[in-house]
């Protein structure tokens, strides 16, 4: 290993770096992370409840996509990258579609649970009062299940804004890119700079669904107060 | 297709040190060392934190730091400080990644057993140790199974993000074949990979399925 003594972090490079002409300064980086990140967990989200409702309603349905979707969790990114090329080419889309099918391997049974956990009697007593079936979701069933599928949701979110950093290797991986340029320079700076924002990045993204969960579920204060 | 059948067909890929079942052995042995030792820390641990109730703060931000931090960042920053002279370096991050998902749900599973259960052990007259070794941990076997298939898969994949790094096994066809712009190399090494986590993911179900004890039938799921 060459000594050649650098320092381990170099605050001048991040001030030179942060918002530059070059489209890998920072803040670009930043940004087409959180482009990268984002767009799969809504995505997963937006599939995820329709999806785990059918298994709900059609229980037949479930073990079936319980088990794929145990399958697409167990799938390697970079192979899948890799896989993707041919057909999306070196573009952000190659990253966004397999951490779409992550969101909805983890989200599809969170969804499950969570309407697996509204009790027997909540849901007869919406019957009772007359609710529409349709009614009977949005308003009684959706709302019980939130912290069931925002728990889902948070750990999506933390473990997408990491994974997108592997696109580096095919050239979209957001912040990512700056481990690529740490590697091939032999300089520490970009590393710990990547990992410091990564991991700022998805405890922000966390705090924000936990936010979420908060002004979802006021009750849930509520009954903690009184 | 025509990529996977010259990749598979290339006799350059069946001999030397490139050869697919040399690789094969290197991805297996790296993963192996990796999971072998995450195991080592995480389950003891895991059963001690589960077991006296001690220190879960620990486990929670384990396993929270453990999902935010980039494995590829984690890789570059350790062989730049460390070099690539042993292979040492780069089982750290494998190992750092793997310990947090043992270690969680081997806490879960142990925290997790209804209390009634280790009251009626304790009250058998069994003893600590024994309570757990002999009720709490077969209750949460799954659990503990669960922990080291996902470790592994993820282990099994982290390990392919290393050829970038330096690190020999299957994950070289990919890094090798981007750069020579060798797409056949690229393509077949991603199936490679693909297929080996796989099969990995179907040996700890299996594994799971076989040492479960048949009263302990519970499906959980912790990530």
């Amino acid at each position: 290993m060459d000594d050649d003594g650098q320092p381990l972090f170099r605050w001048s490079w991040v001030e030179s770096n942060w918002n530059s002409d070059s489209p890998n300064s920072i803040v670009n980086l930043l940004q087409a992370h959180v482009v990268m990140s984002l767009v799969p967990v809504l995505l997963g989200l937006l599939v995820a409840v329709p999806l785990g409702l059918a298994c709900v309603r059609w229980r037949f349905l479930y073990q079936p996509t319980a088990g794929i979707m145990n399958v697409i969790y167990a799938l390697p990114s970079l192979p899948l990258f890799m896989l993707l090329i041919p057909e999306t080419g070196l573009t952000q889309l190659t990253v966004i579609i397999p951490l779409t099918f992550y969101a909805l391997a983890v989200l599809v049974p969170a969804v499950v649970d969570g309407l697996g956990a509204v009790p027997d009697h909540v849901r007869q007593s919406a019957v009772a009062m007359g609710f529409t079936p349709l009614r009977r979701l949005v308003q009684v069933e959706l709302p019980i299940a939130v912290p069931v599928v925002l728990a889902g949701l948070r750990v999506v979110t933390v473990s997408s804004i990491s994974l997108v950093s592997v696109g580096a290797l095919i050239g979209q991986g957001g912040l990512g890119n700056l481990f690529t340029d740490a590697f091939q320079r032999d300089f520490y700076t970009p590393a710990i700079a990547g990992i410091v924002l990564i991991v700022l990045l998805a405890l922000v993204g966390d705090g924000i669904v936990l936010t979420a969960q908060r002004l979802l579920t006021p009750w849930v204060r509520a009954r903690r107060a009184s | 297709m025509n990529w996977l059948i010259d990749f598979f067909t290339d006799p350059a890929n069946w001999s030397g040190s490139g050869a697919i079942p040399v690789r094969l052995l290197e991805h297996l042995g790296f993963s192996a060392a990796a999971l072998v030792l995450a195991a080592l820390i995480g389950i003891p641990l895991g059963l001690l934190v589960g077991h006296t109730g001690r220190g879960s703060v620990i486990v929670v931000v384990s396993a929270n730091l453990a999902r935010a931090l980039p494995t590829l960042g984690l890789l570059v920053l350790i062989v730049l400080l460390l070099g690539t002279a042993s292979i040492w370096p780069v089982l750290i991050p494998l190992v750092a990644l793997a310990v947090p998902p043992i270690l969680v749900n081997t806490f879960e599973g142990i925290r997790g057993v209804d209390p009634e259960l280790r009251d009626a052990a304790y009250g058998m007259g069994l003893r600590g140790p024994q309570v757990l070794f002999k009720v709490l941990v077969p209750v949460a076997l799954p659990l503990i199974m669960l922990g080291l298939r996902l470790a592994a898969v993820q282990v099994v994949a982290t390990a392919a993000v290393a050829a970038y790094v330096g690190l020999g096994g299957l994950g070289r066809y990919i890094i090798d074949g981007l750069a020579t712009q060798d797409y056949e190399s690229v393509v077949g090494g991603s199936v490679l990979i693909v297929a080996f986590a796989l099969a990995v993911q179907g040996l700890f179900t299996l594994a799971q399925r076989v040492t479960v004890s048949p009263g302990v039938s519970r499906r959980l799921r912790v990530r």
